[in-house]
This record gives C-alpha cells, structure tokens and sequence, in this order.
C-alpha cells in the first residue's frame, strides 16, 4: 500500500527514528499494519522481528487496529474510587465491545490505560488525543456517540480549564488545580533572567551554587543534582546532553503535567542552566505520550525562547554557548520514567533499563555524558540560580532543602497541587487538602509507603517519607486491599518483562495476596508474602522491581490487623483451590447439577 | 594495568581491571552460577542468578565490573536461597517438561535445580499458554521453554547485522520471535549455534534429535559449576 511507503520514506533512514516513524504510522493508520512494519524495517536495517518488538512494547503502539477513535481509560485506583466502572459500562454499552476491543463497525476502540496524570479529576480518558476529565457515565455515551456521528474528539470539548489549559495551542478541559503557591516553584521570576544570571557565572559557580542549595532530585530518587552535574561535566567528551525527564507515570502524580502547562519558561531556563553547567548544547524533553496535548504550546514557547535570545546560538548575550531544545516523546510506558529507559526510549528503542555501570553521566544519550533531570528538579534550579543557595536552603529542613509540588488526590475536599516546604506532617497536609476522616495516605505512589493513622506525624522529606510528588488519599470506607491489588497489577503490566523477579515474582506475589484477600491465607502465608516481596526487592535489576512489592510490605508493615483478620488462624494450610467452584464449572460445562455434597461446601 | 586485589567469601582473590564479578571469580576457581551470561556476549543480567551482595547491597555479578577492594558475598544461605527462589521461578512461570525435552541433560537450567536441589518449586505453577513457532525451515522456537535470557537476541544475526532473534511485547507476555524473513534463510551453522547457545531447550534444530542418549549427556555425570571449581575453566 502507498500509504505506508509514503509516511515511512519522510524519515531518514536511521534506526534511532523507528519509534518517530511508528507513531506516525499508528496516527494515521490507527495501527501498525504487517505492511508497515516490514517498510519499516526494510528503511531502517532492522529485523521485522525487531520493529515488532518496539511496537509492541509501547501501551499506545499496536499491530492490530484500534478503531478509528481509540478510548483510553485511566484505570488508577483513583479513577475507580470516582466512578470508572459506571463510565466504563457505559463506554461499553455504547460503542458495543468490550474494553480491550474494537466496536463491531471498526469506529470505536476501548481500552485501559495506566495513570494519565490526572488523579485530581477522575474518572479520565485520553480519546484521540485529546484529554477528557471528569467523566460520568452520560458524557461517556455522548463521546461515542459524538465520534460515531463524525465529531472528532477535540470538537466534542466545549468547556476548558483555567489559566494556560485556555491557550489556543491547548484548549483543554483539564484544571490546574493550584490549590498552594510556595516561594520557589510559583515565586515571581523575570523571564530569562536564570539564563542571564547563570551565564555571569563560570560554570562551576554554578554547579557549585547548586551544590550549596542541597538540591536533590525531584522525582523521588532523591540524587544530589549539583553533583550529577559535575559528574557529567568531568567526562572528556565531544559533547554531552541535558535531558528533562517529563514522564512522571507514578500513579497518582501530575505535578509536572501543572508544570509543563504554568511554568515552561522556567523549565526550560533551567534545563539552559544545566545545558551551561555540563557544557552541553542540546536539551531533549522527553514528554509523556499522555501530555501530548501540551505539545504544540511547547513548541511555541520554545520558539518564543529562541527569537529573545534565551535559546539559540550565543545566547542571553554569552559569545560561545549554544543551547537548544527538542521535544521527544513517549508512547505509554511506566518504565521509561526510570532514566536509562528514557533514554533507550529517546534513541527509538524498546524503553529496557541499562545496567549500571556506566551511568547516564558517563554513557547516556548516544553513549555520550548525559544528565537526566526531573522537570521539577531543573525548574526548581532555575530558581535557585537566581536567588541563591542561602535563599534556598533556608526553606525546608537541613537535609531536605526547598520545597516539593505534591500532588494530591483521592479522598479529599481539595485535590490538586501544592508547593510545601520539606518537613510537613501527614496531618498538616490533609489539614490543608481537607480529609480529617482519612484512614491511609499512600505517599510516594504504588511504589512508596501507605501510612496509617499512626504514621500522621511523620514528615515529607527524604529521611523520613521521600516522595516524587504523588499522595494518594483514602477515606474510612475504603478497601486497603483493592488498594494493594490495584497496585499491584499496576506494576505486573509495567515491568518491561527483561528480569526474572520483577517479571514473575510480582505475577507471584499478586497470586499470594489474593488468596490472602480472598479469605483463604495462613500465617504461613502471611510469611510468604514477606520472603517473596524482600526478594524481588533485593533481586530486580532497576527500581521498578525494587519497589513493585511495597503496596504488600508497607500495609503489612502499616496495617498488620488487616491481614490478621483476613487469615485462618490456627490452620496450617488452606487450599487456593476452590472445589466447588470448580465442580460447578465442569456441571456447567457438561450441561447437568452438581450430584455431590462438596459443590456446595463453603 | 595492575591487577585488582577483592574478596569473594574471604577467599583473596586477583583479577583483571575491567573484569565483572563472574569473570574474575571464575579465573580464580570460584563458581557463581549464571544462566543468562554467555561468555562473548555483552552481559545483560536478566536472569539475576548470579546475585551477589557486596557491603550490604545486592547485585548481579555478570554485569557488576570488579572494584579494588570488595568484598563480595556469594555462599551465604539466604543468597543461595533467593538463587533457588529464582531457579524455582523460572520453572513456574513457564512450561517446563524435563523428561519430554531434546536438551535435558544439556540444560542449564536443569542442571541449575539439580545443583539447588530443587524437589518442588515453593511457588505455584502459573501454566501459561505460550506459542510454538515452527515455521523457520531449520528451527523450532518453543515457548514454553524460554527464560527470557536473551543469548539468541544478543548472538544471532544475519550477515548484514540484522537480529535474528527479538524480544516482544512486555510484562509476563514478553517473548522472543523469530524474524520470519531471515529465519527462512539461516544457514545450518547458524541453525545449529542459535540452538546450541540457548540454555534450555527452547530453540531446537528441526529434524535431528536425542543424538547423545539421555545420561551420557553434558550435567549428567558432573553438576553445573564443577569445571569452573576443579579450576580447569570451561
């Protein structure tokens, strides 16, 4: 077909343009076809094999069609606690198929996706592109039946959010949901003047200003940013890269999604600042698939950037610095917020974690010296190069300097984001978004620490409960064990699959849990649990593994009474096995009644 | 260069800068079981047998470079039992039919649970439903068998550089595929390497089977690991 040899023969003919070249073809064609993985392949000196794979490891890539208009429903435990199975019966009633399904006529595709960056109105569904909030069960039929009538998706959004989300270049329904504005990320900045006061500098002032601030990586790992700069600064290298890590895919963050929509300048004056720290001259923003809706205003604030002399050649005045940006992108993987998946991500490739060493710093973007840095992260060094480390470090506690962007959502009166400094309580923090019933706060994300009411005074700060931003809350009716399971399959359907832990020991782990839930655990399982959780911990090859299993350590840990009721003290050992329902599934398949006593056992 | 002085269990060892952890316990006569390594392939460390821990953190000694000074642990009982673990995972999570498989005898991760002593897997079994692909003319790719090791993608390719072998999808739905196209032109070494590197038995050469009898195959007389403590390499 034509229509495929013309889409792929525009990309040159480099491997590292293959995941460019596929969301080309699935926007188009709404699939991968078998023609156009073996054009593709045929282009870029690849196996088909290999094309395959690369498409098929992306949530939003697909070699078979998706519908003409393709739904996709967040399925955080969020969504769910705001009414995603009435909108989710409703999707399907109208367009005919289930989730996972394409509709009968071939108009309409449902399918499930992971947190899109919008916990703090839920229930929310990506259809085409374009982002839908808030969603009842009405508006879902209307959706379906708006595209089945032939109004696009973006036709069928009348009604946008505040600030930025107006923009021309983003009409969008979503809020921002500003709910606290701290000092540093919202404080009042001149634009340009980072670039302008950082370029006064040496670089090594600089890194060293950022140093004494005590900066430490936004996105929850917590890594000294000033010296990951000098790291990268120190490789002997033709040249180095900047790259801002903008897929935050924590269930239950969307910080960086207000970010990207308030604050870009600032962002990318910071990712300019790091571009002169290293001594880089290219910047990439590796943007989630799920914020392409804020794409084209990028662009144009990039292009804004450029003509002031903040980007470009010779820029804020300095003879010899350079620095550009490009914009890449994701295509719905959880894995390639990890930095080494990036960045395979970012040069085409299946998002797979790199092993260590050698570091990005060392061998990153092309092999070459790369600092990856969270969105907040650089924004927040923007600041700081203005205002100084004193100013910074001021704020928050010794060892956790500044402020965080939180986001919070579930059971709350105010969700939505809020700067605060390091160091507030659990309390104070749903004092401030109003959930005086709450029961447990998930704090860091599925891949953090759920905290119970005892856990109320402790603090937000890297020594006590490190967050990249996401807290989840949980009011006094909820089920901490759909939590968990929720959770938990979360990162079953995220790990790459590359390591045996992660791949089969969350798969394991889940099974063990359920059949606690379901009323049918041991003391011995309970113990099982414990092992099996500390090895996928100790054993997984990147942080994904070594986090998957604290939605089952950290209730254990936090809410031991709930598995104690669970469990059948006393007993030994209770089988998985269901026999009667087993027995009433072959009666039901051999069309006749359950003739013995053990169908109705239980 | 000079050599990097390190401990493996106490024992004072001696190896090469830029060596990885297996590589310099195995020169000097130490055995640390791997399943995904091949030596001549880049280091992938997928299957996480050969976890080690060095001053409290856990690591895969097939990727982990040697550093002047480290003490690494590799017999402790809980480190030989998260390797269990791991042997027993691999087993439940596919479709493992030792006394039907060409390989038995030949495969490592066989001779892996044999060395463990693993009697019944601590997990349950998950039967999955995995494919059989058996249209390459001199290649069969079975499924079932795979671990997900990674050697056929890294080792096999056509002559202009192309991969044979590549791994799909993700999650537990991961598998490795045989690009039809090139497939369809291997030649009969090339056939014969991709079986020979797989460590079990989930690429078999088509049309020729069980020519060693089963017990006088490669683990069936010494366990896995024995060459490399004998210190006679492999």
């Amino acid at each position: 077909m034509a229509q495929e040899k013309d889409i792929v023969l525009r990309y040159p003919k480099d491997p590292s343009a293959l995941l460019d070249v596929v969301r080309d073809v699935q926007n188009r064609l709404g699939h991968v076809s078998e023609e156009a993985v073996s054009r593709i392949a045929a282009h870029l000196k690849l196996s088909e094999a290999e094309v395959r794979g690369a498409v098929t490891f992306y949530h939003f890539f697909s070699l078979t069609p998706r519908g003409a208009s393709t739904v996709y429903l967040n399925d955080s435990i969020t969504s769910r606690m705001k009414g995603r199975t009435a909108v989710a019966r409703a999707f399907e009633e109208e367009a005919g198929c289930r989730f996972g399904e394409v509709s009968p006529d071939g108009k309409v595709g449902l399918f499930p996706t992971s947190c899109i960056g919008m916990n703090d109105q839920e229930p929310s569904a990506i259809v085409d592109g374009v982002v839908f909030i808030k969603l009842s069960p009405d508006r879902a039929r209307a959706i379906v039946r708006g595209l089945r009538a032939g109004t696009p998706a973006s036709g069928q959004v009348t009604e946008f959010g505040d600030g930025a989300n107006q923009s021309t270049l983003v009409r969008a329904m979503v809020s921002n949901n500003i709910r606290k504005r701290g000092p540093v990320l919202f404080g009042p900045h001149e634009p340009g003047a980072a670039v302008r006061k950082a370029v006064s500098m040496t670089p090594e002032q600089v890194i060293d200003e950022v140093k004494k601030a005590g900066l430490l990586g936004r996105g929850g790992a917590g890594f000294p940013t000033g010296l990951k700069w000098e790291f990268c600064r120190r490789e002997k290298a033709p040249e180095r890269y900047v790259v801002c890590n903008a897929d935050e895919g924590e269930p239950g963050t969307f910080k960086d999604r207000v970010v990207l929509t308030e604050l870009p300048g600032l962002l990318f004056e910071g990712m300019a600042v790091a571009g002169y720290a290293v001594g880089a001259q290219t910047g990439i923003l590796y943007l989630r698939s799920e914020y392409a809706y804020l794409r084209a205003r990028l662009e144009a604030v990039l292009a804004g950037l450029r003509k002031e002399g903040i980007l470009g050649k010779n820029i804020a005045g300095s003879p010899g610095f350079h620095f550009d940006i490009v914009i890449k992108s994701g295509a719905g993987a959880y894995i390639c917020g990890e930095e080494s998946a990036l960045l395979e991500s970012a040069e085409g490739k299946r998002g797979e974690p790199r092993d260590r060493p050698p570091f990005p710093v060392q061998a990153g973007y092309l092999d070459r010296p790369t600092t990856v840095n969270n969105v907040e992260t650089l924004a927040t060094a923007a600041r700081i190069v203005v205002e100084g480390a004193a100013w910074f470090k001021a704020m928050g506690t010794p060892k956790s300097a500044g402020t965080k962007l939180l986001s919070v959502s579930g059971d709350c009166a105010r969700p939505g984001v809020y700067e605060v400094e390091y160091g507030l309580s659990i309390a104070e923090l749903l004092d401030m978004a109003g959930a005086p019933e709450a029961k447990a706060v998930q704090v860091g994300g599925p891949s953090g620490t759920c905290v119970s009411k005892a856990g109320y005074q402790r603090k937000i700060c890297f020594s006590d409960l490190p967050t990249g931003g996401s807290v989840i809350v949980f009011g006094p009716d909820r089920d901490i064990f759909e939590v968990v399971e929720n959770f938990m399959e979360f990162f079953i359907e995220e790990s790459c699959g590359w390591c045996t832990p992660c791949r089969a020991g969350n798969v394991l782990l889940k099974k063990k849990f359920e059949k606690v839930a379901q009323g049918k655990g041991t003391e011995g399982d309970l113990r099982d649990l414990e092992a099996w959780g500390k090895l996928v911990k100790a054993t997984s090859r990147c942080g994904l593994g070594q986090t998957s299993p604290n939605p089952i350590l950290t209730t254990m840990q936090n809410f031991p009474e709930l598995y104690e009721a669970r469990i059948q003290k006393g007993r030994d050992f209770v089988p998985e096995f269901d026999l009667a329902a087993a027995i009433q599934e072959g009666c039901a398949a051999a069309n006749r009644q359950p003739a013995c006593k053990e169908a109705d056992h239980e | 260069m000079n050599d990097v002085r390190f401990m493996i269990d106490g024992k004072e060892c001696l190896g090469k800068p830029g060596q990885t952890i297996v590589e310099a316990a195995k020169a000097n006569g130490v055995y640390i079981p791997v399943l995904c390594h091949f030596e001549g392939l880049k280091p992938v460390g997928s299957c996480r047998i050969c976890t080690v821990r060095v001053g409290g953190r856990f690591m895969a000694a097939c990727t982990q470079p040697l550093i002047e000074g480290m003490a690494v642990e590799n017999t402790a009982p809980d480190l030989e039992d998260m390797r269990k673990s791991l042997i027993e995972m691999l087993f439940v999570e596919g479709n493992h039919l030792c006394p039907s498989c060409e390989k038995s005898g030949n495969c490592e991760l066989q001779a892996l649970a044999y060395r463990y002593q693993v009697l019944a897997p601590r997990f349950p079994y998950l039967w999955p439903r995995r494919d059989i692909d058996a249209s390459a003319p001199l290649l069969m790719l079975d499924g079932n068998r795979c671990i997900q090791c990674l050697r056929c993608v890294r080792a096999c390719r056509a002559k202009d550089g192309r991969k044979v072998f590549a791994a799909v999808d993700r999650s537990r739905r991961v598998k490795i595929e045989v690009d039809k196209k090139l497939a369809a032109h291997l030649s009969e070494d090339q056939a014969r390497r991709a079986m020979d590197i797989c460590p079990v038995g989930a690429i078999l050469r088509k049309e020729t089977g069980f020519a060693v009898p089963i017990g006088r195959r490669k683990y069936d007389a010494v366990p896995i690991g024995s060459d490399v403590e004998k210190g006679t390499g492999r």
